[in-house]
């Protein structure tokens, strides 16, 4: 019995040895790079950002906008592939030499794909793509290492406000064309709101997987506050300050003595955009962006919504852009920013043709962000906006008159890490009544310092 | 039965033998690599997916835990740094606590219930595979409906368990937003969604004792208590002894419940080993930690069965 004991563990050890190298091989042959370059001088370039068959709309212009960019650059071919950014899936693409050339990102991921040196350089090829040089510098800074160096191009953005239904606010008695403008106010707006019975909710925010995190720092922003600063080349927690008990104190009144913000927590973005969309729910946290999810998913009007600036002095902004395989050849990464320039960083003129398109198809035309350029450049493209629009611009003027005077601030760094940390912080105020307040705020300050201390 | 079989045995003589064994050692590995190798090339294809579906990743993660990696460059050996840091992790402790709070009420609720339902499915004359089938049924939903079936009967407003309440004049209760209630919540929709397997199994192994045997306890006059505890229970130990482990093996690894449901909250009470590691890996890209943290739970796993396997044959 024993010598088959040992036949055994050598068969198995043989075998695993050839798996392993068979794997090993075939993960050598997946990673190896090519300039993708044919015979005939052509540059296939692998991109996604393909929008789903289900989205028939989107699916045909971005088709077309693949034929009519290879008609007009006949030395690129675009291998254009369904699929934005999911962490979930990044890395074992990368690893297995299976991630685009081109790949779509959040403004919440560059930080951590440059210091992983999961992105390309792309510096020296950024001085010849076209308007890259009129884009608003402090979106550009979102791809911009700490090297100095150009890693990706933005090519949408928003900074958070509120959206708000209109149809509630005029039942609670309340101006739809007057939203708040301070955090009183929105405390009033929706204690009359859930005043109204039926399970409406005045105010709700996200207390999970990370949301909860993410929209408490836009909170502590507005609030004249900062959730980490710079010290030398050091970084500290800075949100347990006056800024960050206001805050809390604001949410923790909401929830348990006004009763204003609902008995369910511990919601996420896709909950409270049901409950938006259900017409249950009168104000929220969001960007620009979710109005036209909202109408699509629930079938509703845009004339029900409306749109404010975060009460306050700032607020967080995020968005999206594209950043190239750092195992891609320079070839691919020009023909890359070409294809990105062309079909997002759009020159007027091809705005122009964008918006007749969209508004020809139902598109939303009209909201008032992105807003990716500076100067005369943004200047004209919102001109042609506004002669094209479909949505009603007048319920996003709240937004529009007073966004200018709203700092827009980025995600601190370890974003993802610190989000976790100040989740636990809203989760315990917004289902403990009895909540410490100065408690949270140092246990969760003493947590983030550690996480901000790996930051290099 | 041929000759061969019935002729005697070669005698060896006590010099001989070492001179036959230690030469003939080689052939008897050729002799019999030829009158299996049928059976081996059968098994090839299953070897050979195991290695590169099973062994590789897991040797492939073990390592993994010893190293940085970005995947855009080559990984880079740390020692033991990635274990360094997950005990530096103030929710590392926390999730191994909520983790083995979780096991522990799985094991009471988890364990009992299905047990109990078995026996008393076994007792019942009428009605019996209409009610099997019932107790079946939630384990063909796919959890993520599961979970959101159950995030209603939870919510706190509309939900169906507090309008039930408030029809028996009982207080509502925050199912999921409290940190008392949020683990026993995540308990009872596993135990609800994982029960039907089990139960089946019980089923089949209270089928399996002999009928004599509660006849003879009859006889004896055992009640339907002693019954159970004399003739049921022992009669049933491997089949509970194993179910047994591999409930704690399978609870350990809860994760779908917190994650949909709580998302580890409220205040971190219900992260569970599993999330933190899902959120090293697919939130953090921090595949170093998540696969130390993923050892250490195949070593605690591992050691666990083995004590297990070892206390439980020695009693035996």
């Amino acid at each position: 019995m024993d010598g088959m004991h040992g036949f055994s563990r050598r068969q198995v050890l043989g075998s695993f040895v050839t798996g392993a190298l068979a794997l090993g091989l075939t993960a050598c042959g997946g990673a190896s790079t090519t300039s993708g370059v044919d015979k005939n001088g052509v540059v296939t370039v692998s991109v996604n950002g393909l929008p789903p068959k289900t989205q028939t709309v989107d699916r045909k212009n971005f088709e077309e906008d693949v034929a009519a960019f290879e008609k007009s650059h006949p030395k690129i071919k675009i291998d254009a592939r369904e699929g934005l950014m999911d962490p979930k899936t990044f890395t074992a693409k990368l690893a297995g030499g299976q991630l685009e050339d081109v790949y779509y990102v959040y403004f919440t991921d560059p930080a951590g794909l440059i210091q992983r040196h999961q992105a390309a350089d792309i510096s020296k090829y950024i001085k010849d793509v076209p308007y890259a040089k009129d884009i608003d510098p402090s979106l550009q800074k979102v791809f911009t290492g700490a090297d100095g160096k150009v890693y990706g191009l933005p090519t949408g953005n928003y900074s958070l406000g509120l959206v708000y239904n209109r149809a509630l606010f005029t039942k609670a008695g309340l101006d739809p064309d007057k939203p708040p403008a301070t955090w009183d106010e929105v405390r009033t707006a929706a204690k009359k709101i859930s005043a109204l019975g039926d399970g409406t909710v005045g105010y709700a925010d996200y207390s999970k997987n990370n949301q909860g995190g993410w929209h408490l720092t836009s909170w502590i922003y507005s609030m004249g506050g900062d959730v980490a600063t710079q010290d030398g080349t050091k970084w500290k927690a800075a949100f347990n300050s006056d800024a960050g008990h206001k805050t809390l104190q604001m949410l923790h009144e909401m929830r348990w003595t006004d009763n204003s913000m609902g008995t369910r927590q511990l919601l996420e973005i896709a909950d409270v955009q049901k409950m938006m969309g259900a017409g249950k729910l009168g104000m929220y946290m969001a960007g620009p962006d979710n109005i036209p999810t909202i109408v699509k998913q629930f079938e509703r009007k845009y004339d029900d919504y409306g749109l404010t600036a975060l009460p306050g002095t700032a607020t967080l902004g995020g968005g999206d852009g594209f950043m190239f395989n750092p195992k891609a050849s320079p070839e691919k990464i020009r023909a890359g920013l070409t294809w990105v320039q062309w079909k997002y960083l759009r020159s007027p003129e091809r705005d122009a043709v964008d918006s007749k398109r969209a508004k020809a198809d139902g598109v939303p035309i009209g909201l008032p962000q992105p807003r990716l350029f500076a100067g005369a450049t943004q200047a004209k493209i919102d001109e042609i906006r506004a002669q094209y629009a479909n949505t009603p611009v007048g319920n996003y003027k709240p937004f529009i008159d007073r966004n200018s005077q709203v700092q827009t601030k980025v995600e601190p760094p370890n974003a993802q890490q610190i989000y976790t940390i100040l989740d636990g912080v809203m989760q315990s105020v917004l289902t403990k009544k009895d909540a410490d307040i100065d408690k949270l705020l140092a246990d969760a300050s003493k947590k983030v310092d550690a996480v901000l201390a790996t930051v290099k | 039965m041929t000759a061969q079989d019935l002729s005697p045995a070669p005698v060896l003589t006590t010099s001989d033998t070492p001179a036959k064994t230690v030469p003939a050692a080689p052939g008897r590995l050729a002799r019999r690599l030829r009158e299996n190798l049928v059976a081996y090339l059968f098994l090839l294809a299953g070897i050979v997916c195991f290695a590169a579906f099973s062994w590789y990743p897991i040797v492939r993660g073990v390592l993994l835990g010893f190293q940085q990696v970005t995947f855009a460059e080559p990984a880079r050996w740390v020692g033991l740094d990635n274990f360094r840091r997950l005990f530096d992790d103030p929710l590392f402790l926390t999730a191994w606590r909520n983790t083995g709070y979780f096991t522990l009420l799985a094991l009471v609720f988890g364990f009992a219930a299905p047990f109990l339902t078995a026996v008393v499915l076994n007792e019942l004359r009428h009605g019996r595979a209409y009610l099997r089938m019932t107790v079946y049924l939630p384990v063909m939903l796919p959890p993520i409906v599961t979970m959101l079936l159950w995030r209603w009967f939870y919510d706190p407003g509309p939900g169906l368990f507090n309008n039930a309440l408030e029809v028996f004049h009982l207080p509502a209760q925050q199912w999921l937003e409290s940190e008392n209630l949020a683990m026993v919540s995540l308990v009872l929709v596993s135990t609800w969604a994982n029960m039907g397997t089990t139960t089946l199994i019980y089923l089949a192994a209270l089928g399996g004792i002999p009928g004599e045997l509660y006849e003879a306890a009859e006889l004896d006059g055992a009640s339907v208590r002693r019954r159970l505890w004399h003739v049921t229970l022992p009669q049933m130990r491997f089949i509970l002894m194993i179910t047994l482990l591999l409930q704690v093996i399978g609870t350990m690894q809860v994760f779908v419940e917190p994650f949909v449901l709580t998302g580890g909250g409220p205040d971190d009470a219900t992260v569970t080993v599993l999330l933190l590691l899902y959120r090293y890996a697919f939130v953090y890209n921090d595949f170093g930690l998540a696969s130390a943290m993923s050892t250490l739970l195949f070593v605690v796993l591992g050691l666990f069965s083995v004590v297990y396997l070892r206390l439980t044959r020695t009693k035996g």
